[in-house]
């Protein structure tokens, strides 16, 4: 049962990590389409 | 006289693709006709190229310098069909393939198969697999176990063994409802539940899809490391599968540690599962990764494909139509994956007695191992019984 729960709580951990890197790097379909001269991307 | 009729039925069927194909365009001025466009509405495959090459041509245009001249031989139409084309010279300032593709006609055949045959069959498959489980239940019932629980267990699988295999099942899980949430939630969940609650449940459907996925990788390769000597077939699944593995009929096949159903789920766990990995990383790193045009040539050169009847695969495509066949392959085989792990749930939960121990506290008892894996068993009997005698032999005082 430990193993279990350790097994679920490491799927969380790694998700939290993998979004802050995937951020990070910037690899988002909408950063692939736009770029730093797109005055309409109001995100960033 | 039949005879004849039917020949002339015969050569009408064959001719009638044959004269949309060959229509004759001279009344248009080159230009589609009516017959063009109701070939391609009734799905037959329309050769393009009359208009595809039809883009207009500077050096036919007068000099602007001279007198009437003109900007170019290119007129809007033409512009137009050369963007539709793909053929335009068009220049973004984002400078990556994939945004200099304004139009993507491909777009419209990956939208038909994802919302036609990849959802109706791929539904009716996770369906038909419960419906067939619950029918297998109700005939059969739990699989229990035959001789008396003799009290003593045995550590089926190690912690790390358990953490690896909840890891990737736990990952699975929530893999398996983000993806079918986003295939479906349109047409299933949108009209009851609101547009605002679908809305909401994709994105954090693609957020937790996106980021778990890193966790079933890691499940996956570990796994694999760990199981893969257990799950080379040998003489003992012969046996195993000529007795059904005991699952229809009372025999009990002797196992090792897996036995040849596992070692089948095994392998359809990392086949398909490395399979929907690969194609779902291509797919979390959009244009980064192209996978098919590849694929295509390959198995082209092979020519298997001209063999089974689906022509020449494209080896050229734009970079949308990479992700597109990136994300019809994730689908199928996932489906596929789903279906075969509902099995596997199935026969490890509610189906078997003693089998969920195996994976929950780890342990389990004697007779189940003895029912279900006997040559494993006694392997396990064996290295204890040694272990114990080395233990016993290093403790006696030296003399």
């Amino acid at each position: 049962m430990q193993a279990m729960l350790a097994g679920f709580a490491a799927i969380v951990i790694i998700a939290i990590g993998a979004n802050l890197v995937l951020d990070q790097i910037g690899f988002s379909s909408q950063d692939r389409y736009s770029g730093a001269d797109v005055r309409l991307d109001t995100m960033k | 006289m039949l005879r004849m009729a039917l020949a002339l039925v015969l050569s009408l069927i064959v001719a009638i693709p044959a004269l949309a194909q060959e229509s004759d365009r001279t009344s248009t001025g080159g230009a589609q006709t009516l017959e063009d466009i109701m070939a391609r509405q009734s799905g037959q495959n329309v050769d393009s190229t009359f208009r595809s090459g039809n883009t207009g041509d500077d050096a036919r245009a007068k000099d602007m310098r001279e007198q009437l001249g003109t900007l170019g031989g290119v007129s809007d139409p033409e512009l137009w069909r050369a963007v539709r084309y793909g053929s335009a010279d068009t220049r973004v300032s984002n400078q990556s393939e994939a945004a200099d593709v304004l139009m993507q006609d491909g777009g419209m055949w990956w939208l038909t198969f994802r919302d036609g045959p990849v959802r109706i069959y791929g539904g009716w498959l996770l369906l038909g697999t419960i419906g067939a489980l619950l029918l297998f239940f109700l005939l059969r019932g739990k699989i229990g176990i035959d001789e008396p629980m003799t009290g003593r267990t045995v550590t089926r699988f190690k912690a790390i063994e358990r953490f690896g295999h909840w890891l990737l099942a736990g990952s699975f899980v929530l893999l398996g409802f983000t993806g079918l949430f986003v295939l479906f939630g349109r047409s299933f969940i949108a009209p009851y539940l609101g547009k605002s609650f679908n809305s909401n449940l994709l994105i954090w459907s693609k957020f937790v899809h996106n980021n778990v996925a890193w966790a079933f990788i890691l499940g996956l390769v570990m796994v694999f490391v760990m199981w893969v000597v257990h799950n080379i077939p040998n003489k003992t699944d012969i046996t195993w599968l000529r007795q059904f593995g005991g699952i229809i009929g009372k025999a009990h096949p002797p196992a090792k540690k897996f036995n040849a159903g596992q070692k089948m789920i095994f392998w359809s766990v990392i086949l398909f599962g490395t399979s929907i990995a690969v194609s779902g990383v291509s797919l979390l790193f959009p244009f980064e990764l192209p996978l098919f045009a590849k694929t295509f040539a390959m198995l082209n050169w092979t020519g298997l494909p001209e063999l089974l009847g689906f022509g020449v695969l494209p080896e050229t495509m734009s970079p949308q139509e990479e992700m597109q066949f990136a994300q019809l392959w994730h689908a199928i085989m996932a489906f596929v994956l789903t279906a075969i792990v509902l099995a596997h749930i199935y026969i490890g939960s509610v189906g078997m007695e003693g089998a969920y121990d195996a994976m929950g506290s780890g342990e389990v008892d004697e007779a189940w191992a003895h029912q279900h894996h006997s040559i494993w068993l006694d392997e396990v009997l064996e290295d204890e019984k040694s272990a114990a005698k080395a233990k016993s032999g290093s403790a006696t005082p030296a003399e």
